[in-house]
């Protein structure tokens, strides 16, 4: 094949694949538009089963209560996600190089600016936006502004304790689905007396969890226990 | 033709643009970021259409799929990233080979 006739090609492969693209974009807006203006979906079912779901905001609902499976498999995927970047090997040397007097202020004032601010999204998950994914992201941001500004956990902390955080809310939610599966014979089924406060507890393990182990994946390796600090 | 559609249809346009990205770039980074630009699109279609309800209030069910999908889609980001490094560090590259037409 000679350098035009590979230049040809090439030109006509980008085309093909401009065509295609332009088809699939067609195709899907065509699916969506072709989806009716109003449609009430399962709102009503959520609506009319709030009281018996133990909070008041209904994303919360439907993510700790109605659909209480996907958060399950999905703090699940957080674990696995973790434990593939941690087979991948240990985390680049941590160079000790301590931060500058205005960081070191800043990131003294705002971690716990911080974690409280966490605490408030968790708790006001119950009745408007909030809950653990949003307190857990703020848990992490304060994690990974510790490690960009070189704080590192002290080295007692870095085993036992930290694996014991990254599975505390998938524990956490086992144990409460297996306890609930052996009292009533329902896996995750609250009782509505019950689901405000389990929801609660659920989320307050579930928002720690989050934070950590998201951090942890900041890290990018797993942490080595070595004499860092 | 109201307010839903037209975040769903640049939901779509994201989805597609992203689809192109991944399969044009060899390098690997990029085709992390296309991934991330096409979920992006996906919850973009999933809260706009979740906004179909006639009342003021939408459908809570497609906003906590997105809470729960976003939080993936970070963990997967992750763990596609620490990959990248590694193959790095393994092979010193960072892109694809490139495939000759021949």
């Amino acid at each position: 094949m000679s350098a035009a006739d590979h230049k040809w090609s090439s030109l006509a492969l980008r085309w093909v694949r401009l065509l295609l693209l332009l088809a699939l974009a067609g195709g899907l807006a065509y699916a969506v538009l072709s989806l009716p203006d109003q449609a009430i979906g399962l709102n009503d079912q959520v609506r009319s089963n709030m009281e018996t779901s133990g909070v008041h905001n209904p994303v919360t609902a439907v993510l700790l209560n109605f659909r209480g499976y996907d958060t399950l498999l999905e703090m699940g995927v957080l674990l696995v996600a973790l434990l593939g970047v941690w087979s991948l090997g240990a985390a680049a040397a941590h160079r000790r190089v301590g931060p500058g007097p205005v960081l070191s202020f800043l990131v003294d004032g705002l971690v716990p600016m911080m974690i409280l601010m966490a605490g408030y999204l968790l708790w006001v998950g119950a009745a408007a936006p909030g809950g653990a994914f949003q307190a857990g992201s703020v848990l992490a941001a304060a994690g990974i502004l510790l490690l960009l500004s070189s704080k590192r956990l002290p080295v007692r902390l870095m085993r036992w304790p930290l694996r014991f955080a990254l599975v505390l809310g998938l524990g956490a939610f086992v144990a409460v689905g297996v306890t609930l599966l052996s009292v009533s014979g329902l896996f995750l089924q609250y009782p509505p007396g019950l689901a405000g406060g389990l929801i609660l507890f659920i989320e307050a393990a579930a928002t720690l969890s989050i934070g950590v182990t998201l951090a942890a994946l900041f890290l990018g390796g797993r942490p080595e226990a070595g004499p860092r600090r | 033709m109201n307010t839903v559609f037209l975040y769903a249809l640049v939901g779509v346009g994201l989805f597609t643009l992203g689809l192109y990205a991944l399969i044009v770039h060899t390098h690997l980074l990029r085709k992390i970021l296309a991934v991330n630009v096409m979920g992006s699109g996906v919850f973009l279609v999933l809260v706009a259409l979740g906004g179909r309800t006639p009342g003021a209030s939408p459908d809570p069910v497609p906003h906590a799929m997105v809470i729960t999908g976003i939080v993936v889609a970070v963990s997967a980001t992750a763990l596609a990233l620490a990959l990248l490094l590694r193959v790095r560090a393994e092979t010193g590259r960072t892109r694809l080979p490139e495939e000759r037409l021949e």
